[in-house]
């Protein structure tokens, strides 16, 4: 049941950006070409686009929508992380002694799943000074590359990101710590 | 409406200023990983504030949501990418940087 929406949803998505991208035209700002031969095209290529992706998009699993209402905060700060990180960079590379201490960390999380790892993943590589340089799915590790010293305590210390993610995702908490 | 093009130069001058820092890192800092750090953030931001920039200045037409969704796979795509170059250094092993050491 819950697959069936999820392959009907993805298919709404992609033809809905198949008309944003290909079935209107940009000048003048008018509706184009609505006609049969045209909205079959896009029909054959959404359901392509939607059997290629069948895995990916809308993995609707249990109480999906706390997931999403729960994902927009952590979105915004997330946006803010990254301006954060911008100025930090800047600052660094501007400064003219270049206050610069690399470091590599490994600590664990207790996220296990594909997505809360990918969201993990990406907001280190955003947040201020860090990259990710490799996950361990099994036990939630991540391998990071710090720019500064001083930088890696919110992650490792603090453990904010963790946190922020494990209630987005509702997951357990493991017995893990830094 | 020359409010909305201030603004718009703001947001464009923004992003110029990031592009160009994370350029000057690129070129400052020791080794292959922190250079990483300059290139993969100051490109996030910087392209993501140009493209608000001509967002404003558009207004709301049909050319802003392409323009939204531009800038929204750059900010899905820039991390993976970075994330794949430091792997594969890491990988290969290439030498880290310590303070201390002569750049």
């Amino acid at each position: 049941m819950g697959k069936k929406l999820s392959y009907i949803l993805t298919f709404i998505v992609m033809f809905l950006f198949w008309i944003l991208l290909s079935a209107w035209q940009l000048y003048p700002d008018t509706p184009g070409k609505f006609d049969a031969i045209h909205i079959s095209q896009g029909i054959a290529a959404a359901a392509l686009t939607t059997y290629l992706s069948r895995r990916v998009i809308f993995d609707l699993s249990k109480k999906w929508y706390v997931k999403f209402l729960r994902a927009i905060p952590y979105v915004a700060w997330e946006l803010w992380q990254i301006v954060l990180a911008n100025l930090d960079v800047a600052y660094r590379a501007l400064h003219p002694k270049m206050p610069l201490d690399p470091v590599v960390v490994e600590f664990e999380t207790p996220l296990r799943s594909d997505l809360a790892l990918t969201f993990m993943a990406n907001s280190i590589t955003l947040t201020p000074g860090t990259i990710t340089i490799m996950v361990e799915p099994e036990k939630g590790k991540f391998i990071v590359h710090a720019i500064d010293r001083k930088l890696v305590k919110p992650l490792v210390v603090d453990q904010t990101m963790q946190k922020k993610l494990a209630y987005v995702f509702m997951e357990g908490q493991h017995d893990s710590s830094a | 409406m020359e409010a909305l093009h201030v603004i718009s130069a703001i947001f464009m001058f923004a992003g110029c200023f990031f592009m160009i820092t994370g350029a000057i890192g690129i070129i400052r800092f020791p080794d292959f990983y922190t250079r990483l750090h300059a290139a993969g953030k100051c490109d996030t931001l910087g392209e993501v504030l140009i493209i608000l920039g001509f967002m404003i200045y558009q207004g709301l037409s049909f050319l802003t949501i392409k323009l939204f969704f531009l800038s929204f796979f750059i900010l899905l795509a820039n991390p993976v990418g970075t994330h794949a170059l430091i792997k594969a250094a890491y990988v290969t092993g290439v030498k880290m940087w310590r303070r201390g050491e002569n750049g």
